[in-house]
């Protein structure tokens, strides 16, 4: 008899935690597989977390994270998208998106509660989902339509499969595609939420890395806020991934329902990262600032050049990936990715890996040095050859 | 800044073509660009950032920040002074500042008495120079943004979501 639950031992892809394994082992890869940006933590930041800890500040904090910390959330929210958040009520400080992800649907789903989740998607969205006891509907997208996920699709589910679903969880600017919505886009996915009476699970941590137009959270449409869960925090805007905070903002009932959970297996975050994301949010938004451009730069030369290969890639509006097609070559992502490894040591992440319908695809992170990129595309126009 | 400069400002030796994948716009107005800069004075020279320290038998070259109090004069002001001290090839730098002296000047030499020399016979006797202060270089960190210590790697998983 197994001592596994069955709900654990049927998560994850198998062949993925194996693939990744043999990157470990290797050396002198060229890696296009990273999901987080490439310079450190800007120092002024670095340095407050430092000096928190000489000055002592090693305690447990409030479970809704430190007061200062929320309240300066609720004004940068204000501030940068005119939405208004009580601090006390209606905003808590997660270990990362990942961990509010896993709160939230823990804090509103019943056992078999349906919940729309968009493909390709980030790894943990079906994970956390099936672990709260719901059950995901798939929405499949493709490279034809930009990987957007359209009003019509929404509805459609909504009066099929997905009758009387409870949530949709959507992520954008979207890992692993880099897809993003416009205003009128988030528009309508808002109005087609409210005829079917979904909670949206908005995750946009990405939201700093928005390139061809203002990013607009959907808690900010008129009408939104009591509809979507926000969900933000400090990994990618301000290259603080090992610090681990995140937020939520979002109805104080569902806040309160989350802040429950976590208080039992969390606690709270660790001060530390608190107070450095406090200092992140008082003067770091420059350093964000430089890196975007950095960042657009390479973007447009990466799906240039992925084109100019022969592999589809369409041109993302946001984060920093790109998830080009390799249908052409007739293998699987995980057969492509294997391969480009051994015989050019490159390093992606095959598409299977953010879901079933992603087999054609693989997903290249561009937050890599320019001299990198161009020598990881170099590489994989010879392995193109060679195949 | 306009993005072409932006970018060869950080490294001088992308290729006009690069550029122009990089920031959408056409290669012919990229190399027009680039043209105009270089003839109207922006762009005034490429060069190599070298970390001189790495060099084996450079050890001795010395490099001194040089204070100098300056009469200005009628006219001209500070400019003709400066004109005449920048003149020297020994000037690696010279600016105009704020404060308690006019110019600061960095000068280099093959070694100690050379920059000593400098000053004692070059500097200090011109006619304007009132007075002037020289801190040796002991040790050089940061240059122009530039951390001169090899930086370590990110220290990154080759792999992550």
């Amino acid at each position: 008899m197994t001592q596994i639950s069955k709900k654990v031992e049927q998560l994850a892809p198998s062949g993925i935690r194996a693939f990744f394994d043999l990157i470990l082992g290797m050396k002198d890869v060229i890696s296009l597989g990273v999901g987080e940006p490439d310079f450190a933590t800007p120092w002024h930041i670095r340095e407050k977390a430092i000096f928190s800890l000489e000055q002592g500040y090693t305690s447990y904090t409030s479970n809704k994270g430190m007061l200062e910390l929320r309240k300066e959330i609720a004004s940068f929210l204000r501030q940068r998208y005119a939405m208004n958040y009580d601090p006390n009520e209606e905003i808590l400080i997660t270990v990362g998106v990942s961990e509010g992800l896993d709160l939230v649907m823990r804090a509103i789903l019943n056992p078999g509660d349906k919940v729309l989740v968009p493909e390709p998607v980030y790894v943990s969205y079906r994970p956390v989902v099936e672990l709260a006891g719901g059950t995901p509907i798939i929405l499949e997208t493709n490279i034809a339509n930009g990987f957007k996920l359209t009003p019509q699709q929404i509805d459609q589910a909504c009066g099929e499969d997905a009758k009387g679903a409870k949530a949709l969880m959507i992520n954008y600017p979207c890992n692993p595609t880099g897809t993003s919505y416009t205003r009128q886009e988030l528009e309508a996915i808002g109005r087609v939420a409210k005829k079917h009476h979904l909670l949206i699970i908005s995750d946009e941590i990405y939201d700093e890395l928005t390139y061809d137009f203002d990013h607009v959270p959907l808690a900010s449409l008129a009408g939104m806020k009591d509809r979507v869960i926000y969900f933000n925090g400090f990994s990618k805007a301000y290259a603080m991934t090992g610090f681990r905070i995140g937020w939520v903002s979002g109805p104080a009932a569902v806040v309160a329902a989350m802040t429950k959970i976590h208080q039992y297996t969390m606690l709270c975050a660790p001060i530390m990262g608190q107070m450095a994301a406090q200092e992140a949010l008082k003067s770091g938004f420059k350093s964000v600032q430089e890196m975007k451009r950095e960042y657009f730069r390479r973007r447009n030369y990466i799906v240039g050049a992925l084109n100019a290969l022969g592999l589809e890639c369409h041109m993302p509006q946001g984060a920093f990936y790109v998830f080009p097609s390799i249908q052409k070559t007739g293998k699987t992502s995980m057969a492509f990715a294997q391969d480009l490894l051994k015989q050019k040591k490159v390093a992606l992440v095959p598409g299977v890996a953010f879901g079933k319908s992603c087999d054609d695809y693989v997903r290249i992170s561009y937050a890599s040095a320019y001299e990198s990129l161009k020598e990881a595309i170099s590489r994989i126009g010879s392995y193109l050859e060679t195949s | 800044m306009d993005e072409i400069l932006e970018i060869l400002a950080g490294d001088a030796r992308i290729s006009a073509s690069e550029i122009a994948k990089m920031t959408g716009k056409s290669l012919d107005s990229v190399k027009r660009a680039i043209q105009k800069y270089e003839k109207n004075g922006t762009i005034l020279k490429y060069k190599t950032v070298i970390n001189h320290d790495m060099i084996p038998g450079n050890g001795s070259l010395v490099r001194a920040l040089i204070e100098v109090s300056v009469a200005p004069q009628k006219d001209v002001g500070f400019d003709y002074v400066a004109e005449r001290v920048y003149s020297f090839p020994e000037v690696k730098s010279c600016y105009l500042v704020s404060g308690t002296y006019d110019l600061l000047l960095v000068v280099e030499g093959d070694n100690i008495h050379t920059v000593a020399n400098f000053v004692a016979s070059k500097l200090s006797p011109m006619e304007n120079v009132r007075g002037t202060t020289t801190h040796f270089l002991l040790k050089k960190y940061k240059e122009d943004g530039q951390i001169l210590k090899k930086q370590p790697s990110l220290k990154r998983l080759n792999i992550s979501y």
